[in-house]
């Protein structure tokens, strides 16, 4: 796992809490909004799929519930825009746990490719459901009750809430790897057979990860839906959402705590940005292929791994350089392969 | 001695092959048990079935006065059977004490593993404990894929004895594992076996199930053969049948070839 000093975390939460007190224009700050909100997602898809290695591509099933929840609730409630709508966001949450259960029952059936293959085409079943359904507004979409706040600090209040939205899948990421439980989901990614042959109760156990991690995502729908104030089914049920989320963490480091929230950050925010730069609007699929051959050429395991292990080769290098400069002559009692070091026992975990 | 485990008529196809066929085995408590048999006579199946991998077609298993016969793996591991497997599965991508950590949960609902951290105190010092025992202590924190075939052959085996089960089923402990690791590894057996432990072992090499065996059990096509002692095993002439298909002409030597 990284080993991430805290300072560094420290930092990271300060640039991002300071981010839109500095950079004031509106335009910017919206990208902050969206990348944080992937941010979210990448980490909660990754709380699931990075630690049991069960690849979900029906990540959007969660966040259109989450989207809907937000849209329908609040205009058939005839709720003036404003504040008091962030409150529905923890309900967009907990629709698409409860959407979970269903779709977790019939796609943690399989495993593997069938698994990645079962969850995109619930997610299909999702999307014709929002297209035809009556009760969404089909594909007219919902506008939702405009939010009357000045143009130049409407942002500002999404920031923080999304930004919350991170910290709390992180954290809540942080402490399932802590827990039991996170060390059975990982013990499913290595051998389910195995684990179940151990005690580990894995169709709870995944059901369980499953849901918790819609959570994070439907609440980041239900965000969404606010912001931007006017839903689709085929932009809130996206199939591109499916696979960003999970290339972000694959991008950043399949199963690592800050690899999601990084992927998150370079992709999003490059995409948004791009986007906003360039008028033609699919420049940024050129940028993140060659991105993309670039990561799995040269670091296949994501960012995170790849750079903490030249980090760790460094530092062990150093350690032999300066080794070598005190023992001058003494050159044979050099160990050649450091990782089969005795290490003390029970230093871990 | 009172039976611990036993599987009775159990019967299971795949397909058009009858992989067990009316076969019964009981261990006794306290006892080692080898299952012998040439390749493809059903000895894994039968492990599986006693394990709940596999759910046999007729015929029954019972634990200690259990009827397992239908019960899911978690379950039968937390009414004390635990098991290797043939082609040794360990949890390669986590450390080495993680995968001790894995098996010490036993009986525990899904839901308390939610809500505890992943190891308390006692588990972690058990853990350290019983791979102390089996040796390879100095590499708790190792990433267990990084072991070699026979390290990971005794974490395996601690992995399953740190979980304290009654009776251990042991598939081909000593495949594939040199002549030092086989003896060391009949030792902790035997050692384990003192201490109150009951072994259900199937092995190839018979030097080293003569050795360790109270009771040797042999199977053929689906069936129990033979069940005896060692020396009645080896002086059997079906089994010498069952193995290499005559038994003219041939001494006790050619059985543990």
């Amino acid at each position: 796992m990284s080993k991430v000093k805290p300072s560094f975390w420290g930092l990271g939460l300060a640039a991002l809490v300071v981010f839109p007190l500095i950079v004031t224009n509106p335009t910017y700050t919206s990208i902050g909004v969206f990348t944080l909100l992937f941010m979210a997602c990448a980490t909660s898809w990754n709380m699931f799929s990075g630690y049991s290695g069960y690849v979900s591509l029906g990540t959007a099933i969660f966040y259109g519930c989450g989207a809907y929840t937000m849209a329908l609730v609040s205009t058939h409630a005839h709720m003036a825009g404003g504040a008091a709508q962030f409150w529905l966001v923890p309900l967009g949450g907990l629709v698409a746990m409860v959407v979970a259960v269903p779709v977790g029952a019939i796609a943690l059936r399989v495993r593997r490719h069938t698994f990645v293959v079962i969850t995109i085409a619930l997610f299909f079943v999702f999307q014709l459901l929002a297209i035809n359904a009556s009760f969404t507004g089909g594909a007219a979409g919902i506008s939702l009750p405009l939010i009357p706040w000045l143009f130049n600090y409407y942002n500002l209040p999404f920031y923080y809430v999304a930004l919350a939205m991170v910290i709390f899948a992180t954290v809540l990421s942080a402490l399932v790897r802590r827990s039991r439980f996170g060390l059975q989901l990982l013990a499913i990614r290595d051998d389910e057979d195995r684990a179940l042959g151990l005690g580990v109760r894995v169709t709870a156990v995944k059901m369980t990860g499953f849901t918790m991690s819609a959570f994070t995502i439907g609440m980041a729908g239900a965000l969404y839906a606010m912001f931007i104030g006017q839903i689709y089914p085929q932009f809130v049920f996206e199939p591109n959402f499916d696979i960003t989320v999970a290339l972000m963490a694959f991008l950043g480091g399949f199963g690592t705590l800050l690899g999601p929230l990084l992927g998150g950050l370079i992709l999003e925010a490059s995409q948004q940005y791009l986007t906003l730069s360039f008028s033609n609007g699919s420049l940024y699929l050129i940028l993140f292929g060659v991105l993309f051959l670039l990561v799995i050429l040269f670091m296949p395991q994501g960012i995170v791994p790849a750079v903490s292990k030249w980090w760790a080769g460094r530092g062990e290098k150093r350690a032999r350089q300066s080794q070598a400069g005190t023992a001058v002559s003494t050159v044979s009692t050099k160990s050649t392969n450091p990782t089969v070091d005795p290490t003390p026992a029970g230093a871990k975990p | 001695m009172t039976t611990l485990l036993e599987a009775k008529d159990v019967s299971r196809s795949f397909g058009g092959v009858k992989a067990l066929a009316g076969c019964s085995l009981s261990v006794d408590k306290g006892s080692i048990t080898g299952l012998i048999g040439p390749n493809g006579s059903g000895k894994t199946t039968l492990f599986n079935v006693m394990t709940g991998y596999v759910k046999p077609e007729k015929g029954t298993v019972f634990f200690d006065g259990h009827d397992v016969t239908n019960a899911r793996p978690n379950k039968i591991f937390a009414l004390g059977v635990g098991r290797t497997f043939q082609l040794t599965r360990i949890f390669a991508r986590i450390s080495v004490i993680e995968n001790m950590l894995v098996a010490t949960q036993r009986d525990e609902s899904w839901l308390r593993g939610l809500t505890r951290s992943k190891s308390s105190k006692s588990e972690l010092e058990a853990a350290m404990e019983w791979l102390d025992f089996v040796g390879l202590a100095r590499l708790a924190s190792m990433q267990a894929g990084s072991l070699s075939y026979g390290q990971r052959k005794l974490l395996e085996l601690a992995y399953v004895l740190v979980a304290d089960p009654d009776v251990i089923l042991l598939d081909e402990p000593a495949g594939g594992v040199n002549l030092t690791l086989i003896n060391e590894i009949s030792e902790k057996i035997l050692a384990l076996n003192k201490g109150g432990k009951t072994f259900l072992i199937v092995e190839h090499n018979m030097e080293f199930v003569m050795k360790i065996c109270d009771k040797v059990t042999v199977m053929h096509q689906g069936c129990d053969l033979v069940t005896g002692t060692p020396a009645e095993v080896r002086a059997n002439p079906a089994v010498l049948d069952a193995y290499l298909g005559s038994s003219d002409e041939l001494d006790e030597e050619d059985v543990s070839a």
